[in-house]
């Protein structure tokens, strides 16, 4: 650099930033990593553990469950929200006054608090008082969720379509939006069918849009935890612990903290990589 | 291809149209005739694209027929149409490989999968589009996308005609010139009617045998580019046509004579008699004014530098006169006088070339 001393002052400027970002993601994800390799007693005693906590994690068949469970919960509830969001957007007015009316009942679900929703699932789900309990078995299905895992999940599963599609319908329907006019007069003119304006033009269009979708659908049931707390809480026995639930179960039910944080980094990078592998298909073929 | 017939023709976006100014397109006849290439020019806002999408079936006119040689088709939407329509914006299907771009329009009509590789070839050769075939078309450029439109259009054996709808908006100056060239080509290698919206006059009077100037929802000419020029039969005409535009003048009648304040000025038609209250201007174009030894005395203003020719404002009355003189021209010093060229001056009244009915 033509024998200047560079100037170290801009250091000083950056060190805002750089307490803001140890603060809120460096120093509580390093405890994290610290309790993981530790074993913890009373009168804040540590001892070193090395990776006895991951093997034990890893080996556990009630990790495995828990995994197993998430897997199908999320692979359950992205293939219902996202087709279903898909086809709601498209069946959504484009313009006018029923456009704002349908965007703002859309938005509805995702401005209520997550506790609010899974309270409100409960009472409406309780077999003797809640509205859809009650009439479920009023029509003769036999329904509990409180004591079928086969209900429990049902439940589970439309409290979350209820409550996320809303999600997906507003980004796709964002996509929708954005295609110029001409793609569409462009296609009656060819002669396109309703099926190929979608497989060519509405589809590619919205491909961006779903991408985010499907992360942050993936990302956020991957990681649910309030409304499923709140409906079931885990149960009837195991059938609902969700990875979350069963985190909380092992870190402040049983305070086991090694174990815990090792579960947490556990957690952590299984979402990370499953991120990144449906980002990198999603975007493979694209040019840059 | 097909001679395109415009009946009777009205066209109002909102409901219930009570003034005349409700309606986007007013009342017009027009024809295009079989093989011929036309262009519709006006200002943003004139209603061509109102026009082009009514003739295209995108859009079905409030009043009056739409015929495709004897035919009516009014009613038939646009797939029945057999037209091809290239859009301001290029519209490719991203997806798919140019070659399948290409065969989409022959596909969807079923046609069998030999006859539908000999013809996308065909159409590649002629647009120079054989290189990427194979290619994803999302990767072209504008104008590489622009010929896909073009060519999604062309493949079909039976349109009836192509419209272009600002082809060139998203083009980079020179592959404007490039695709308007080959536009030109493909019209005199294939003879398809061809109807062009544009507000570029340019383009429109370089590659249409017949240009039709629309303003607010009239069509105010329609003609050679020589006729727009030279007899131009609106006001309209003579200034969004040319450049500079016609010099509009405010004039006087009396005695057989049309004078522009004070002075007798010779007309290309002579004019016999002029309604009472009517708003009369003289318009000769900056072309057709020179300087004389006798004339309109004027003093000159500014001096704009052209390139071949140089712009030449001068001022009489209160009044702007443009001419252009050559670059070598040497200008008068002191007292200028101007001389318009009878041939090509008009007499407008109310803003319609007097003899011409406005429609």
């Amino acid at each position: 650099m033509s024998g200047r001393t560079p100037n170290q002052k801009a250091w000083w400027l950056v060190l805002p930033v750089v307490v803001l970002v140890a603060f809120n993601a460096v120093i509580p994800l390093m405890t994290v990593v610290n309790y993981s390799v530790q074993e913890t007693f009373g009168d804040n005693q540590f001892f070193f553990e090395g990776v006895t906590w991951f093997e034990q994690i890893l080996h556990s068949s009630r990790f495995h469950e828990a995994l197993q469970r998430q897997l199908l919960f999320t692979a359950i509830v992205l293939a219902i929200e996202l087709p279903l969001g898909v086809a709601i957007a498209l069946a959504m007015p484009r313009r006018g006054a029923w456009a704002s009316v349908c965007l703002v009942l859309m938005a509805m679900p995702l401005l209520i608090p997550w506790n609010v929703v899974g309270a409100m699932w409960n009472i409406l789900a309780l077999p003797d008082i809640g509205l859809l309990g009650h009439s479920l078995n009023a029509m003769g299905f036999d329904y509990n969720f409180t004591r079928q895992p086969l209900s429990a999940w049902l439940t589970l599963i439309t409290m979350d379509v209820w409550h996320w599609t809303s999600l997906v319908v507003l980004l796709a329907y964002a996509g929708l939006s954005a295609i110029p006019n001409a793609f569409y007069q462009a296609a009656r003119i060819d002669g396109a069918s309703g099926w190929a304006v979608f497989c060519f033009i509405q589809l590619p269009k919205m491909k961006r849009v779903l991408m985010i979708a499907v992360l942050l659908r993936f990302m956020d049931s991957f990681m649910i935890y309030t409304e499923a707390i709140v409906l079931t809480g885990g149960g009837p026995g195991n059938a609902t612990s969700l990875l979350s639930i069963d985190l909380v179960k092992i870190a402040l039910g049983q305070f086991d903290l090694g174990p815990a944080a090792a579960m947490s980094l556990i957690y952590f990078l299984i979402i990370l990589l499953l991120s990144w592998v449906f980002y990198t298909v999603m975007t493979r073929d694209e040019p840059q | 291809m097909a001679r395109i017939g415009l009946k009777d023709l009205r066209h109002s976006y909102g409901p219930a149209p009570q003034a005349e100014s409700d309606w986007a397109l007013k009342r017009l006849d027009l024809s295009f005739a079989d093989g011929s290439a036309n262009a519709l020019l006006g200002p943003s806002g004139c209603g061509k694209t109102t026009l082009l999408n009514i003739i295209s079936g995108l859009l079905r006119p409030s009043e009056g027929s739409v015929w495709f040689d004897d035919r009516d088709v009014t009613a038939l939407p646009a797939d029945a149409r057999e037209i091809a329509q290239v859009f301001q914006f290029p519209v490719v299907y991203d997806t798919m490989s140019v070659y399948d771009n290409l065969a989409f329009p022959l596909r969807n009509r079923g046609v069998p999968a030999a006859a539908i590789d000999h013809r996308v070839r065909e159409i590649a050769a002629l647009l120079d589009l054989e290189d990427t075939l194979q290619r994803r078309a999302s990767g072209l450029t504008a104008d590489g996308k622009q010929k896909i439109s073009l060519g999604r259009g062309l493949v079909r054996s039976d349109v009836n005609v192509i419209m272009f709808d600002e082809p060139l908006t998203v083009i980079d100056p020179e592959l404007k010139w490039r695709l308007r060239s080959k536009l030109k080509e493909l019209h005199r290698r294939i003879g398809l009617t061809m109807i062009y919206v544009t507000h570029d006059q340019t383009e429109a009077l370089t590659f249409a045998d017949r240009v039709i100037v629309m303003n607010e929802g009239v069509v105010v000419q329609a003609g050679t580019p020589v006729e727009l020029f030279e007899r131009p039969q609106h006001t309209f005409v003579g200034h969004f046509i040319g450049s500079p535009g016609m010099n509009l003048l405010p004039a006087t009648f009396d005695g057989g004579v049309a004078r522009f304040a004070g002075h007798a000025v010779q007309m290309s038609v002579a004019p016999r008699a002029v309604p009472a209250n009517a708003q009369l201007q003289i318009g000769v174009r900056p072309e057709f004014v020179s300087f004389a030894d006798t004339g309109i005395p004027v003093s000159i203003v500014k001096v704009a530098d052209a390139g071949r020719f140089r712009v030449v404002e001068t001022r009489h009355a209160g009044f702007s006169i443009r001419l252009l003189v050559g670059e070598d021209a040497k200008l008068p010093s002191e007292r200028a006088c101007l001389r318009f060229d009878p041939s090509f001056t008009q007499l407008y009244v109310d803003g319609w070339r007097l003899g011409e009915q406005p429609r």
